[in-house]
């Protein structure tokens, strides 16, 4: 029986989480583990249930819905796994991003207390950064680290785990949410033993991919690797240290910050702003490092470029978490560094995105020829124009308007939409055949549908952010001519409604583009290729 | 091209190039963060910042658990309008008890940094039950289950203690006293005049409206009516704290 031993792990975790439930010292400890005891009963009697009918072919290499292996040389069931948990995670978040939306034009949406905006504000943070776009990153890493390294992930059996265990602080920290256990730090919300399991995971992450890189049968590490193991590396330190705290009960959920106030607050921003900067951009570049040369069939534009830009890069984004503090109580001289180099950043960020978009130098027929290019352009041209007005935002004197408003949601939306969403359904746009090893996609028509679907849902969520976010900054500073402020408070409230009505739109059209997508997975790893007219005809036109 | 040359040394060497990056995403945070912990004048000098009563430390705990800080800021600028809305521009000083923060990112309702005594306990308890029947613009949520909870007791001293542990000075009193302060200060007939003791200004009296239980509500309130009160700014000596 193969899952003996992760089955006597797996209870022995059960039981310690039941005793957690009967022993904790709060009610919300003893509801965490009465959670996290189901999920380990349910996976121990999965895999005793599921142990003797099936015969993996290697190690970790399960067959998934009887599709063959892509190549025996690499370890490609966690991806397969990977892609299929990206892409659930991606639609739980964007159903609860238009859910919390729905809740700030229409309050009475608000189902207290489990479903108040609080609490399901965190849930849709988490479950796109860090279960989507985690998901996405850890899959595409170990795609892109077995191809580009030939050889096979490093550990066998521990890609499984780093999968599965990933997967389990997901679940740990999102009901967390929603019965309450936060510490209150924005995208580092669960609590101290949620933090340690995904340390644990995350040192199993980082052994699995330096490990392939170590035993790598290339002379060179290719540049995608450079960018996720910076990622894998610099998370590893960011959330160490910003997770500092000290328990008030080794069996209880709460714990206090091991720092206060300024100190706190600038090490929260560090944190926040290189979630950003490492989670959602190095990661991504060195997705896009892998993903556009390979679909494009062209090499790297400039091999010069990706080495000075990716050094920058990574130098300078660790100083840029104070311009998330301007004008407040942080000392001076640090809000000045911190403006100073967020405005250097934009260089070697549109330094990435010159090198991806001119990969495509004699190949550029490929954007009106080929969605797949064109929501690769797409993800790059939002990563351009975000990476432009952050270091605007960051400016003092436009941050004493934006900051505090709509403006920054907009900003961080046609990121994250734009730019990670973007690149990463390309990614598994690129995958999927290859990972069930079928010859093409179900449909190209429903990729050129939910790319059009997906950019007009940006332009009227971001758009309309940005309408809201300056008329709320300009309407709280706004005076008369006797020298009174002219709106109170809930007058700047009242006037945000139709925005935020609008926003729901432009959410519901980028989900709506995220369902198509998975039905076109769907019958892409059921084998279907629908009938329809070509996208584009090749043959030749005649003139009119 | 000489640097970019030795370059592919990085390239063909996995731990040079892991030690190498990560020596260049610390330099940043060691520059910025570090002196924060030893410069003296990041934090001004002033009266009258105590740690939190026990009450306000549990109502606090609610704030967070709630996720409050997502609309709403506890830190006021230094600009004309914000001044005029909300009071003197927040000092460092004011959260250095604070583990973890609440400066927020975020006003999608008002700025609360000083909060404290602006409304009275009932308004409170009515806006916080049904926020729309106090303000109808307001998109707020209904926190009316924080009436119905009681306020659980059993780990307060120990939520002291993990204060202490991270810098916040407590005394040994006030964690002997801190069940007992918890409900004194909620309570009509409670020990009053040994809770301002320990916690000078601390609001004391029934909050939620129901004097005999001790609930969420009472704890919240308290926590809110308490909020950017402890400065005397009409003492306060603003230029003496240039930074």
């Amino acid at each position: 029986m193969k899952y003996t031993a992760t089955v006597i792990a797996l209870a022995v975790a059960a039981v310690l989480a039941l005793m957690g439930a009967a022993l904790g010292r709060d009610d919300l400890f003893r509801a965490h583990s009465g959670i996290l005891f189901f999920i380990l009963t349910a996976a121990a009697f999965f895999l005793l249930n599921r142990a003797p009918l099936s015969v993996p072919t290697d190690a970790g290499a399960i067959p998934f819905r009887g599709a063959g292996e892509s190549s025996p040389a690499y370890i490609d069931g966690p991806i397969r796994y990977g892609v299929i948990a990206t892409l659930f995670w991606g639609i739980v978040g964007f159903l609860v991003g238009i859910v919390i939306a729905a809740q700030l034009a229409w309050p009475d949406l608000n189902i207290e207390p489990y479903l108040n905006f609080g609490r399901l504000r965190p849930l849709h943070t988490s479950a796109v950064v860090f279960a989507f776009g985690g998901n996405a990153l850890i899959c595409t890493s170990f795609w892109v680290v077995q191809r580009t390294s030939r050889q096979k992930l490093f550990g066998g059996d521990l890609a499984w785990f780093v999968f599965w265990g990933y997967q389990l602080f997901i679940v740990l920290a999102a009901t967390g949410y929603v019965i309450g256990v936060t510490q209150s730090r924005e995208y580092a919300e669960p609590e101290w033993y949620v933090d340690l399991l995904l340390t644990i995971v995350w040192v199993a992450y980082l052994v699995v991919f330096l490990g392939t890189i170590m035993t790598r049968r290339e002379s060179h590490i290719y540049v995608a690797n450079w960018f996720y193991l910076s990622f894998i590396v610099t998370v590893a330190m960011l959330h160490v240290v910003n997770n500092l705290a000290v328990p008030v009960s080794f069996m209880g959920s709460k714990s206090y910050s091991a720092f206060a106030g300024v100190q706190d607050a600038l090490t929260q921003w560090w944190y926040g702003h290189n979630a950003v900067g490492f989670f959602l951009t190095a990661g991504f570049l060195g997705m896009m490092y892998y993903f556009m040369p390979k679909q494009a069939g062209r090499p790297v534009y400039s091999y010069r470029l990706s080495i000075v830009h990716f050094w920058s890069l990574i130098f300078l984004y660790i100083w840029a978490g104070p311009h998330h503090l301007h004008y407040t109580a942080l000392p001076d001289w640090a809000q000045t560094l911190g403006m100073v180099f967020s405005i250097m950043l934009w260089m070697p960020s549109w330094g990435g995105m010159i090198n991806g978009l001119m990969t495509l130098s004699g190949a550029w027929d490929k954007v009106r020829t080929d969605p797949l290019i064109r929501m690769m352009v797409m993800a790059l041209a939002f990563y351009g124009m975000s990476t432009f007005e952050g270091p605007m935002m960051s400016i003092k004197s436009i941050n004493s308007l934006s900051h505090y408003t709509d403006w920054t949601i907009g900003h961080v939306h046609s990121g994250a939409l734009g730019w990670v969403g973007m690149i990463s359904f390309a990614a598994v746009y690129f995958l999927v055949p290859k990972l069930w090893a079928r010859t093409q996609l179900y449909s190209l028509r429903m990729v050129n549908w939910h790319f059009w679907l997906a950019t007009l849902g940006i332009v009227v969520y971001a758009s309309v952010m940005w309408v809201s976010g300056i008329t709320q900054g300009l309407m709280w500073r706004e005076y008369d001519e006797q020298g009174f402020l002219v709106y109170s408070f809930a007058e700047t409230v009242a006037a945000m409604h139709p925005y935020y009505a609008l926003r729901v739109l432009g959410g519901g059209l980028y989900f709506l583009g995220a369902l198509i997508m998975a039905y076109n997975i769907y019958q892409t790893i059921r084998g279907r290729v629908r009938d329809e007219r070509p996208l584009v005809s090749l043959a030749p036109q005649p003139a009119e | 091209m000489s640097i970019l040359d030795k370059h592919s040394k990085l390239e063909t060497n996995a731990s040079l190039l892991l030690v190498f990056s990560f020596l260049v995403v610390t330099v940043g945070g060691i520059v910025e963060i570090a002196p924060l912990f030893y410069l003296d004048n990041t934090i001004e000098k002033v009266e009258g910042v105590r740690p939190y009563s026990p009450l306000e430390l549990k109502g606090r705990d609610v704030y967070v658990r709630e996720g409050c800080y997502l609309c709403h800021s506890q830190m006021i600028r230094p600009f004309r309008d914000e001044v005029e809305r909300y009071g003197n521009y927040s000092l460092a000083a004011e959260s250095m008890y604070d583990h973890p923060f609440q400066w927020g990112s975020k006003r999608t309702g008002p700025d609360l940094a000083r909060v404290g005594g602006r409304y009275s306990n009932a308004w409170h308890v009515q806006h916080l039950a049904d926020p729309r029947s106090v303000v109808p613009e307001s998109v707020m949520p209904k926190y009316g289950f924080l009436l119905e909870n009681d306020l659980k007791s059993d780990l307060t001293a120990d939520s002291l203690k993990a204060n202490q542990m991270v810098g916040v000075p407590y005394t040994e009193e006030m964690i002997e006293n801190a069940t007992a302060d918890l409900f004194a200060q909620a309570t009509p007939d409670g020990d009053w005049d040994g809770v301002q003791a320990r916690y000078p200004k601390a609001v004391v009296g029934d909050f939620d409206g129901n004097p005999d239980r001790v609930t969420e509500m009472d704890a919240l309130i308290a926590y809110l009516q308490m909020l950017g009160t402890l400065v005397d700014f009409s003492t306060y000596q603003a230029d003496q704290n240039y930074r």
